[in-house]
């Protein structure tokens, strides 16, 4: 059977260019970067100069970045660590309605602890507009927190306006930009964010490794307390394998993001296109031009999203789906409800996420086997029946 | 997630469908909670279920108990239809993932919502 995998905003296959660089780190250049003698160096050395071309790559210096385990890490360690260092100014933290849940829990930690937070909303096509930011914030916010672009429906958000007014109100500003980077161009200089995360694995490099970008003169307190690691602000061994890996598969991803940016915009294009030519009663979730290249988020009425992905995974097709089922709770998405879709649609929306080897041979099958999934499923639906009764 | 047996009554559903001479008809749970089952009999005068036909809307395990479901009273008299359980239908599954197991409960509570209606309204006409 075919297999297309279309679930690339989950997690990307590492390169093989990537892996290469990595390899040696595993076996022969096994040492602790930490340690003093030739072993330790080699090591220590690898990580300063994956530091560097990130640095470079993002026009920031070296001394600003920091390597965690990850996306999750990230904000956590933004959040939590600047609310705690910059909570003098006053305890009121705001974030968006549709956050990753990396951000959202942390958010709900801070409030257990005696913070107030404010969600921004967001307005139907899934944007968190800069009046949202200017009618909350006082002069007890210390830290917003905003992502650079969602990773449920897509949307790019006005970072660069959000920052200049959490800037003017004297908060520091976090962007979670785990899905945008290696996807669309980003310039952190230009946004003015005071930190950045982002995850390896979002561009072809490996999991579990991520990075916090931090401003100089921003200082976050420590979330993980432990050796000298990360000049003293994150404790733990360095993965020096993946530290390689995340600057190779960065430097890969930005050398050739114009290409894939084309490649992968056009095919999901035709994707949407032909969804919305040939299945009737489909919503088309988020924005049409404030998107991410790689993001395809339907609401197939009439249908439950996981029946949907089931159908198609036994077809060898493999989407996401946000629904109440597959997470085993009864909320559907909490980014589609903030774009004020009915819960009922909420329960039928799946993500496509396109990546630079998926071709449109790969396209043409999921449109096939997505036409017949939702028919089938449409024929076995009361609301259908239900809706095509009343029409006669 | 699911075993096998799950899988194969969910791509492959038994009885599914709309039937237009049903004199039991059944509809629980809603679309905000994300199922929705109907279900269609027909029962004889000596209540005993001839034909069996449903219209899920919910996830794979939704579907599925709703297939093995109607299977499982097809033929059988009312009174027996009552006593089925969804511990029954899970059984009859191979056993369900734990947070799916309130998808279960809508086959029993549709069987049993189509017999009350029967009971209420169809035989109470006959009269």
């Amino acid at each position: 059977m075919k297999r297309v995998y279309l679930d690339y905003s989950a997690t990307t296959p590492l390169s093989p260019d990537v892996l290469k660089e990595m390899t040696p780190y595993f076996t022969e250049h096994f040492g602790n970067a930490n340690s003093m003698h030739a072993f330790g160096q080699e090591g220590a050395y690898a990580v300063d100069a994956a530091r560097r071309k990130i640095a470079d790559l993002l026009g920031v210096k070296p001394t600003e970045i920091y390597f965690t385990s990850g996306g999750t890490e990230s904000d956590n360690w933004a959040l939590k660590g600047g609310a705690s260092a910059y909570g003098s100014k006053g305890k009121h933290i705001i974030t968006s309605k549709i956050e990753h849940a990396a951000i959202i829990s942390s958010c709900a930690q801070l409030e257990q602890e005696g913070y107030k937070v404010t969600y921004l909303p967001c307005d139907d096509k899934g944007i968190v507009r800069p009046e949202y930011l200017e009618e909350v914030i006082d002069d007890q916010t210390s830290v917003v927190s905003v992502m650079l672009a969602n990773n449920e429906i897509g949307t790019i958000q006005p970072i660069k306006e959000l920052c200049e007014i959490a800037h003017r109100h004297g908060a520091i500003f976090h962007t979670d930009a785990v899905q945008a980077i290696g996807s669309i161009p980003v310039d952190v200089n230009d946004l003015g964010v005071d930190m950045m995360s982002f995850s390896g694995h979002k561009f072809y490099g490996p999991k579990g490794i991520g990075v916090l970008y931090v401003k100089s003169g921003i200082k976050p307190d420590k979330l993980i307390a432990g050796g000298h690691q990360e000049r003293t602000r994150r404790g733990g061994t360095t993965n020096v394998p993946s530290v390689v890996g995340i600057s190779k598969a960065l430097e890969d991803a930005l050398a050739n993001l114009d290409k894939n940016y084309k490649h992968i915009k056009e095919l999901r294009d035709y994707f949407v296109e032909e969804v919305e030519k040939n299945i009737p009663h489909v919503v088309y979730n988020g924005d049409r031009v404030k998107r991410l290249p790689q993001n395809a988020n339907f609401a197939f009425e009439f249908i439950e999203g996981e029946s949907l992905l089931l159908t198609l995974d036994l077809n060898g097709i493999a989407c996401s789906s946000g629904s109440a089922c597959s997470s085993g709770s009864l909320e559907p998405s909490h980014v589609l409800l903030a774009t004020g879709l009915p819960v009922e649609k909420a329960h039928g929306s799946i993500r496509f996420s396109f990546g630079k080897d998926t071709t449109k041979e790969d396209v043409d099958y999921v449109l096939d086997n997505l036409i017949k999934a939702v028919n089938k499923l449409r024929n076995m639906s009361p609301l259908y029946a239900e809706f095509i009764g009343g029409k006669k | 997630m699911y075993n096998e047996r799950v899988v194969k009554e969910f791509s492959n559903p038994q009885n599914v469908g709309e039937m237009k001479d049903a004199n039991a008809v059944g509809t629980v749970g809603n679309a905000v909670c994300g199922d929705i089952m109907k279900i269609f009999m027909k029962i004889n005068d000596n209540d005993v279920i001839e034909d069996v036909s449903f219209q899920t809307f919910g996830c794979a395990a939704a579907i599925a108990t709703s297939s093995v479901a109607t299977t499982m009273i097809k033929g059988k008299t009312v009174e027996e239809a009552l006593k089925l359980t969804n511990k029954q239908v899970v059984d009859e599954l191979g056993g369900l993932p734990p947070q799916k197991l309130h998808c279960s409960v809508l086959a029993e509570e549709a069987i049993k919502e189509a017999i009350n209606n029967y009971l209420t309204e169809y035989k109470n006409k006959k009269k």
